[in-house]
């Protein structure tokens, strides 16, 4: 087949995607390298989430729903702390004011038909736009079925509701049920676990629970000790609380 | 209208380990090289430091280091009956982006196949007869032996400094490492990796029911070690994020870490990053290959000419780059004509959870190619009579470190998630272990790449469609190697296991491996390759394709190494026939 000719134009649109993606821009860049294109002092550090300020995505309706559900996907318990107290709901709302919640990376150009399961995520809305769409649409038949918004219900009704979600027994009219719970159990356990600096895993809530080390750089000295319990605190990228000011 | 640079010997398409090999021989040949990386340029300090590489959702679930796919994916479907869609975003396999590719955030799992992978055809129906191999399955032999490529392996093995014990050393068995392998010239450069509780659990309870443990070959390094171009690695710290992460500490083998501060000083070697090649430009007779049109950062057209065109993207952009530019005949399954595309294969992986009441494992104590695995049940090293299926895969209990928001095993009945779930957690992390399987994908003839008729990259190219599904032999090869490692995990006397095996469908949503192999497959002749065994194009013998795309079918074990071999052994035809008769055939068909 021969190959189609190339627009001016969709030239330039890639040109950019590529510049977004690296951060360089065109001007900048020194895009041929004679030696090695090593930049000293220019690491790609992690953003620091900003959590103050309360929620920048979500609505106050909204973020009933996911401070209530998140109460019931991670309990706080005689175990510790649970999702709400983990900052897990300011997780989830920042991650879907940024790139994640746009899709940046995710191919998402039509047609869309339904696909098969083993085809995977084939819905036009971005993270974002599915959670929103997703709440509005369980409040709705939450209050259809209870008279009240999925937050105002008791925990074993809620439980019971995202049971139908997770199954798909319990169908939405503008979202696939499982495909959102399947998104919103995940970015649960990413805001329980991932490091901090994200702003969930408050205190290292979820590392403690279980007993993972967190960001440690040298775990030599443990290898060959079986059996034995792990003696140090876990650590983040930013530190931990006694050892550094902002952890 | 494209601008035109002046000629360069040799243009590399893409960048990672395979790029970063041929630059590195090919300019100690004396050619001036150019290598056209779509990406940007990474380096250790700078993209993933050991202040910072220990970042599981920036890395692996964010995707960092891994292809965009607003930029390019593919579509998939499981069968013709069905309509292709897009991988909208990544799950079952992660093919890297930017300087190193894949290559920055593989395992570093270094195996070798077996001598009689290479003869999966001749060999299957010699020992079993005919009817072993079923009319649709499409597997050929290589074209090349294990005692071809052994030198090449070694090269490579000693490159990356892996760290491991030869179980086979010029044909005598050594106690302790694998016996099944193929003969080796000498061992791993360097000692195996300190070895944690679990995977020690795993070998002694695999001796005791009489399977063969030994330590995985890692090039995650046991000790400081200096390669033969002079680079040096350190001693890997077992951080834990090895695979789907960059190594901050100079542990792993990486183009970054083995080759590129030799190349990157060379004279004549260039490297322009954000340089995405659109095509090979062909001459009129389509029997030369002049070099490639790519597009700059800035949107520019641009044809840089070439004596020599190496692709040597990933293995299923090499498929497109084929079809887009017209080389060779795409295949049609319906009629089998054509090769391009043709046998496209993968591998299928299934799991057995180990979980204890009375052992803390620190499962977070890990390196990517850390474990004790057998090749009991891999390849042909066992009688497959009546079982109904060729091939196999390595069985084994690796600790590469359980970032937890990908590793949280629980037992069955556990709940998903609420208050049963957190519990179950809590309780079984530290005690729990995973035994995986690693199953070989033999190629069937429906299962292929083409262009895909409808959706298309952001420089308007048609996507690569890939058609693929598990057969009856995938499925009854896995089942089998699950159900061993389901006796060996008994054996660890844990309180329970959990069987995880592969059933239906393949589904591109979860995570299995970027082992995505064939599609321009090699071969020894060229009725039935796109390649001969050089990797040489038979259609444009001025163009090589190194990459996975050149197996005829995969194997049951990771295949990097042997990737690696076969680039040697292409680098060595060019080197001592190829530039004595340039765009001459190395084999006459």
């Amino acid at each position: 087949m021969a190959a189609q000719p190339i627009s001016r134009r969709r030239m330039l649109a890639a040109g950019a995607v590529l510049s977004a993606a690296s951060g360089v821009t065109a001007a900048a860049a020194d895009l041929t390298a004679k030696g090695v294109p090593f930049k000293p002092n220019s690491a790609t550090f992690p953003e620091r989430t900003d959590v103050s300020g309360g929620y920048v995505y979500f609505s106050q309706p909204e973020a009933a729903f996911i401070e209530a559900a998140c109460a019931r996907m991670i309990p706080a318990d005689d175990l510790g702390p649970g999702a709400v107290e983990a900052g897990v709901p300011v997780f989830i709302d920042r991650q879907l004011a940024g790139e994640f919640g746009h899709g940046t990376r995710w191919y998402m150009t039509g047609p869309w038909p339904k696909g098969e399961k083993t085809q995977g995520y084939q819905s036009r809305l971005t993270p974002a736009e599915m959670y929103r769409a997703a709440i509005k649409d369980i409040d709705d038949v939450s209050g259809r079925q209870n008279n009240a918004p999925f937050h105002q219900i008791a925990a074993d009704k809620q439980d019971a509701f995202l049971k139908g979600l997770e199954s798909g027994s319990t169908t939405l009219p503008n979202v696939d049920s499982k495909a959102f719970f399947t998104m919103f159990l995940q970015n649960v356990i990413e805001g329980f676990f991932s490091d901090p600096i994200y702003g969930g895993n408050r205190d290292m809530a979820g590392w403690k629970l279980i007993g993972f080390s967190g960001a440690r750089y040298d775990q030599r000295e443990f290898v060959l000790a079986y059996g034995k319990p792990y003696p140090l605190p876990p650590v983040g990228i930013s530190g931990r609380p006694g050892w550094s000011r902002e952890s | 209208m494209a601008q035109t640079l002046p000629k360069t010997d040799a243009v590399l398409i893409g960048f990672g380990w395979v790029g970063a090999m041929m630059g590195q021989e090919l300019t100690d040949m004396g050619l001036n090289v150019v290598a056209l990386e779509k990406g940007s340029w990474r380096d250790t300090p700078t993209d993933f430091a050991t202040t910072f590489a220990q970042d599981e959702l920036r890395y692996y679930w964010r995707h960092e280091l891994f292809e965009r796919l607003n930029h390019e994916t593919l579509t998939f479907r499981n069968n013709d009956g069905q309509t292709a869609l897009p991988m909208r975003h990544l799950g079952s396999f992660l093919p890297g982006s930017n300087v190193g590719g894949s290559g920055v955030h593989w395992n570093g799992q270094v195996w070798r196949f077996l001598p009689t992978d290479f003869q999966a055809r001749s060999h299957n129906v010699s020992r079993y007869g005919k009817a072993a191999v079923p009319d649709d399955m499409t597997i050929q032999d290589w074209g090349v032996s294990y005692d071809d490529l052994e030198p090449y392996y070694d090269k490579f093995e000693y490159l990356c400094g892996v760290s491991g014990k030869a179980g086979n050393l010029g044909g005598q068995i050594v106690p302790g490492g694998d016996p099944f392998e193929g003969p080796r010239r000498r061992d791993y450069p360097n000692p195996p990796l300190d070895m944690p509780y679990a995977p020690m659990l795993f070998a002694k309870a695999a001796s005791e029911t009489g399977r063969h443990p030994f330590p995985h070959p890692a090039a995650n390094s046991s000790r400081p070690y200096t390669n033969p171009l002079g680079v040096q690695l350190a001693q890997c710290t077992f951080c834990g994020f090895c695979e789907k992460y960059g190594c901050g500490n100079y542990s792993k083998a990486t183009a970054q870490t083995t080759i590129l501060p030799v190349l990157m000083r060379k004279p004549n070697f260039t490297l322009r990053t954000h340089s995405e090649v659109m095509k090979i430009e062909l001459s009129p007779d389509g029997k030369t290959a002049t070099g490639v049109t790519y597009v700059d950062a800035q949107g520019r057209e641009i044809f840089q000419p070439a004596d020599l065109v190496i692709l040597c993207a990933y293995s299923l952009e090499n498929v497109r780059m084929l079809l887009l530019s017209d080389v060779g005949k795409p295949y049609d399954p319906s009629t089998g004509e054509g090769l391009v595309g043709k046998n496209y294969a993968y591998q299928i992986t299934s799991s057995v959870n180990v979980f204890y009441d009375d052992k803390i494992l620190n499962p977070f104590i890990g390196a990517g190619a850390l474990g004790m695995m057998c090749n009991d049940y891999n390849g042909d090293n066992f009688d497959h009579s009546g079982l109904g299926f060729i091939g196999g895969g390595y069985i084994g209990l690796m600790q590469t470190g359980a970032r937890p928001i990908e590793t949280h095993p629980t037992p069955n009945g556990a709940p998903t998630w609420g208050s049963g779930w957190k519990r179950a957690v809590a309780k079984n992390y530290l005690r729990a272990a995973t035994i995986s399987t690693h199953g070989a994908v033999m190629s069937h003839k429906q299962n292929r790449l083409d262009l895909d008729p409808t959706y298309k990259d952001a420089l308007g190219r048609p996507l690569l469609r890939m058609t693929f599904d598990f057969t009856d032999n995938e499925h009854k090869m896995s089942d089998y190697l699950t159900d061993r490692a389901a006796e060996m995990g008994r054996a660890m006397n844990p309180r329970e296991i959990k069987v995880n095996k592969r059933a239906g469908s393949y589904d591109i949503v979860p995570y299995q491996t970027t082992h995505n192999t064939g599609g321009a497959i090699m071969g020894a002749n060229p009725r039935d390759s796109v390649l001969n065994t050089y990797l040489q194009s038979w259609d444009v013998p001025n163009l090589f394709v190194p990459g996975a795309n050149a197996f005829p079918q995969n194997a049951g074990y990771n295949p990097t190494g042997t990737v690696a071999a076969l680039t040697y052994r292409c680098t060595d035809a060019i080197r001592t026939h190829y530039l004595k008769a340039p765009g001459q055939p190395l084999v006459h068909a």
